[in-house]
């Protein structure tokens, strides 16, 4: 059966008739490890194809190739929701005609089925699929999971293009892609190296001070009110955060709690706190690991939901507006709240919101889990650099050497204080680590506004500056 | 309140600067052990510096000094002892002449730096099988003696053993050390659970030490803090049967009654001396009662 199939993507870009100045779309399920944006935007620079804008739910450093389809004008435009540090440092230097539109995991599909972003070709990579262009991440070599990211690119572009390395008879069963989305499928040697698409485990911090903020974070979560039966959470992959949803999953244990679900990239911890009895499901929009990635592929209690179910602000609802508790990360957190992940404290772009602002907007508590200082560096501030999730939509910072509760939530402020838990206010939380490191002196930053950080309803958030030429 | 003296190396600052942030009631600096003769002033100014411009409140600071067999004590003591730290942990100390000659030094220095006279307490480290049989003549040999400290490692070294887990090894100095330290009226602290990634053992030794009578123990590790504190504190039910007994104390002597029991059980001084240290470490705590 032949199907769709095409005998190579130079000939699915030509067939898809993609031109100049149009728009094509990538997710980024295979992560470090995604050969696909590479392989396509090289068979179109081949073509002798410019101005294109890049719309890809995440960049990583893999995607390095692409600063030089930038150089020729191949690609003159990079919309996406989150950008790694190399491949940040260049943008930061201002190579791309035009800045790099920023948004958020919910915004993306939100804007692209609203028609705000439009897409021309969509290229979906995927682990498994058959010549009519079902498919799914859960089977194959270069297996990663759920597809959710991909699913608006797949219901809202002109052409979608599945490329996959896994071509199975029809029909494929347990598809994320139905082939009713699909115009051609391409069938290569590799989509990506297994290796960068998931890692082998997620591992919980050993550091101490992650430790002390990881207790600190569950103790939050614990008085906070909001655990107790049905309860819903979402934290991220990093070691701390890890960590807290460690000393959670005892608290629960013990208490007897079984909450409603878990959210998210979903980590082997999550599927562990699954089978343990802490959740009646995993909601995954994206698998972090080969644990979640075979969870996903033999639980039914561990379900696949596409970005618009995770977090759209515009569609009818999103399971973020169900989330309890978010645990979430900064790099930078000003006293009013204001959340960067964007830029590291010297402005240069490493990072993006993701699900960032999605979660935290919708969540009833939306934690910041951070050391007081990175290397010499306090991470309060009295102005974030880039403001990626307003203060309004925070509810508590937690450090090793305080807790932090935003004014907005004084009966979380009273609830953790009769705890006994260490809270103090944000304005002394700076200054006690203001004592230790000093106080910074403001980065400067150059005229080039190389971003605009786009709110997850769609208006302009803040935008990002060029850095300076090192000297 | 001593439950967990958690060792920090002196040459650390990541360690140093977090240090009041891990839970642990104290933490102990170390300039002996973890720190190699090179690194001995830098450590020293480390430590100092750390002292004086770090928060260490509701945490208390202790300063492990070199050994008075080494060049290196008393500069260690110049240094550190302005920065008026709770405890000087004294290593090797093997006999009572060991801790009059560190605490001739510190009162020496007191008066020259014009510090408050005996407010810095000696805690004697036992690590000898000679400091093991001369536990009550060390822990009584100076006012400034706080605590007897148990060092298992270089201990077992001297008693030419392995170190184990399970500890059959140091079974005798444990025991003669609380019992010599009880009996000269000072408090006692075990020797640390070296094995970070063991959290059963940890649990396991913790509960031992507090059988056995001592007031707290050390750790190597952050990791272990929180066990240790757990152990050690009491539990909601000791603390409530502690305040039952001063009430039933109180009613007796309103009533004029001598005997009483509680739950069948006679009342009697040892039982109301342990109700008071419970409530009074459930105070620190703060899971005391106001009306007590």
């Amino acid at each position: 059966m032949k199907g769709k199939v095409v005998g190579s993507i130079r000939e699915a870009v030509a067939l898809a008739g993609l031109k100049d100045g149009m728009t094509v779309s990538f997710h980024h399920h295979l992560r470090n490890g995604d050969y696909v944006l590479n392989l396509v935007m090289e068979a179109v620079a081949q073509l002798g194809i410019r101005d294109l804008t890049v719309n890809a739910s995440s960049l990583f450093d893999i995607h390095l190739p692409l600063l030089d389809h930038i150089q020729n004008h191949v690609v003159t435009g990079i919309q996406t929701d989150y950008m790694s540090a190399a491949l940040g440092r260049e943008i930061s230097r201002g190579i791309l005609e035009r800045p790099v539109e920023f948004r958020t995991h919910g915004g993306r599909p939100s804007d692209i089925a609203q028609g705000r972003t439009p897409i021309d070709v969509a290229f979906i990579a995927a682990p498994a699929a058959d010549p009519m262009g079902n498919c799914s991440g859960k089977y194959g070599k270069s297996a990663c999971g759920s597809l959710g990211y991909a699913y608006p690119d797949a219901m809202y572009a002109k052409k979608v293009v599945v490329i996959t390395d896994n071509l199975v008879d029809y029909p494929l069963l347990d598809w994320s892609i139905p082939e009713s989305y699909v115009d051609y499928v391409v069938c290569v040697e590799e989509i990506g190296n297994p290796k960068g698409i998931v890692s082998g485990t997620t591992q919980i911090t050993r550091d101490p001070v992650g430790l002390v903020m990881a207790q600190h974070a569950a103790k939050v979560i614990e008085y906070s009110g909001l655990l107790k039966e049905g309860f819903s959470f979402q934290t991220g992959a990093g070691g701390a955060s890890l960590a807290a949803a460690k000393f959670l999953k005892d608290i629960m244990l013990r208490e007897q709690i079984q909450g409603s679900f878990g959210l998210g990239g979903i980590t082997g911890y999550m599927v562990d706190m699954l089978q343990a009895g802490c959740f009646r499901s995993l909601l995954d929009v994206q698998c972090f690991d080969l644990k979640a990635v075979e969870s996903i592929r033999t639980d039914p209690r561990h379900q696949e939901i596409s970005a618009m179910h995770y977090a759209s602000p515009s569609h009818r609802s999103a399971v973020v507006d169900s989330l309890d508790v978010v645990i979430l990360g900064a790099t930078e957190i000003d006293t009013d709240f204001n959340v960067n992940v964007h830029t590291d404290s010297g402005g240069c772009i490493m990072g993006g919101s993701g699900g960032h602002s999605d979660t935290a907007a919708g969540a009833k508590l939306s934690m910041i889990i951070a050391p007081m200082f990175r290397a010499r560096l306090p991470i309060v501030t009295d102005h974030v650099t880039c403001v990626s999730t307003p203060g309004k939509d925070i509810d508590v910072l937690v450090t090793q050497g305080g807790i932090a509760v935003n004014e907005k939530n004084r009966e979380l402020k009273e609830r953790l204080t009769a705890a006994g838990l260490p809270v103090l206010d944000i304005h002394a939380l700076k200054e006690k680590a203001e004592r230790i490191t000093g106080k910074p002196r403001q980065m400067p930053h150059g005229d080039r506004v190389v971003a605009n950080v786009i709110s997850r309803e769609g208006a302009l958030q803040d935008v990002i500056y060029s850095v300076p030429d090192e000297e | 309140m001593r439950r967990s003296l958690l060792f920090l190396p002196g040459n650390t600052p990541n360690m140093l600067i977090n240090g009041s942030c891990l839970g642990a009631d104290a933490v102990i600096f170390d300039l002996e052990d973890a720190v190699s003769p090179a690194e001995k002033d830098a450590a020293r100014i480390l430590v100092r510096n750390t002292m004086t411009y770090m928060d260490f409140r509701g945490c208390e600071r202790v300063v492990r000094i070199n050994g008075i067999d080494t060049p290196y004590w008393k500069e260690d003591l110049d240094e550190v002892l302005p920065c008026r730290p709770d405890l000087i942990l004294l290593p090797k100390t093997s006999s009572a002449a060991d801790i009059q000659e560190a605490d001739t030094y510190i009162t020496e220095t007191e008066k020259r730096l014009g510090l408050a006279a005996g407010a810095v307490g000696l805690v004697a480290l036992i690590e000898t099988a000679l400091g093991v049989e001369n536990a009550f003549a060390i822990a009584s040999a100076s006012p400034r003696v706080a605590a007897l400290f148990l060092g298992a490692e270089d201990l077992t070294a001297d008693l030419r053993c392995k170190r184990t887990k399970e500890g059959r090894e140091i079974e005798y100095a444990r025991t003669r050390l609380v019992t010599a330290a009880r009996a000269a009226g000072v408090d006692v602290y075990d020797t640390p659970f070296t094995d970070v990634n063991d959290d059963e053992g940890i649990e396991t030794d913790a509960a031992l030490a507090k059988a056995l009578g001592f007031t707290g123990k050390a750790s190597i590790s952050p990791r272990h803090v929180e066990t240790i504190n757990r152990v050690f504190s009491p539990s909601q039910a000791e603390i409530d049967y502690a305040y039952e007994v001063m009430e039933t104390i109180r009613l007796a002597k309103e009533q004029g009654k001598g005997a009483v029991a509680l739950r069948g059980k006679m009342i009697d001084a040892p039982i109301v001396e342990r109700a008071r240290q419970t409530i009074a470490m459930a105070q620190e705590m703060g899971l005391g009662r106001e009306d007590a």
